[in-house]
């Protein structure tokens, strides 16, 4: 039987490996990646509760999808604008690794 | 899924890593359609397995960056970075545990839910019309930022 706890932890193991990309990883755009990781695991968690939440209709609940559609959007936006910064950058630098890049390091 | 997700992180090559980020994603897609949220999974496909990967794609190739596969690891750096992870995913775990809602099975659905399109424009044009018309801006500003960042300077 497949509970709503099966899917949160399968989300939380997806934010982990997503947190972990973001933590270990020093190329700039493994990490533009992992950060899709963490936000398509919110995706995962928010559709669970909205397949669990049916109401008195017998329809799951939507705002909870509609609030899906808007992070896709919010998302491919990001994606659009982090790579862009990054093309600028390795136009500047020749370089996608963060360690390189230490110009506003105190 | 899963193991593609690992797969992202753990892979040295760019290209390998984008691909094995397409499979999860698909993955994730079938997830959504177990879930009944049918809508959701052909987006999922379409803008992310689609669009996104194509454009992270175009980028490394644009890049070339095989040569940043010849670096050595930080392994300090890497284990305390998988350690602060590890510790995240057992607050997780343990705030699932605690959730009594977590060990109930999903409601059945009395009837099919293949009308979700149709549920889910109604109510992003009703209740959520402010949002949607933000997120319009948000795209838009998106759009001319990315022109400014990539454009050539001329001086």
């Amino acid at each position: 039987m497949i509970t709503l706890g099966h899917y949160l932890i399968v989300s939380g193991v997806l934010f982990t490996i997503g947190f972990a990309g973001v933590m270990v990883r020093r190329n700039l755009i493994i990490i533009l990646m992992s950060l899709e990781l963490m936000l398509n695991a919110a995706n995962l968690s928010l559709v669970a509760f909205s397949r669990f939440h049916v109401d008195a209709a017998g329809t799951p609940n939507y705002s909870a999808q509609v609030f899906v559609f808007f992070i896709i959007t919010v998302a491919a936006a990001e994606v659009a604008v982090g790579l862009a910064i990054v093309v600028a950058l390795f136009r500047l630098r020749q370089t996608t690794h963060v360690e390189d890049i230490t110009s506003l390091k105190f | 899924m899963l193991i593609f997700g690992a797969a992202v992180i753990i892979n040295r090559n760019p290209v390998a890593s984008a691909l094995s980020l397409v499979v999860s994603f698909l993955g994730l897609a079938a997830l959504f359609t177990m879930l009944n949220a049918y809508f959701i999974g052909v987006i999922q496909v379409l803008v992310y397995a689609g669009a996104i990967m194509v454009l992270f794609l175009f980028i490394i190739m644009l890049l070339d960056l095989r040569a940043e596969e010849l670096r050595k690891i930080n392994w300090i750096a890497s284990a305390g970075g998988v350690a602060v992870a590890l510790a995240l995913f057992v607050q997780i775990f343990a705030v699932v545990e605690r959730l009594p809602a977590a060990k109930q099975a999903f409601p059945e659905l009395p009837r099919s839910t293949t009308d979700d399109v149709h549920r889910i424009g109604l109510s992003l044009f009703t209740n959520y019309t402010l949002p949607f018309q933000v997120i319009g801006i948000v795209i838009l500003i998106a759009t001319v930022g990315v022109i400014v960042l990539s454009r050539r300077e001329t001086r």
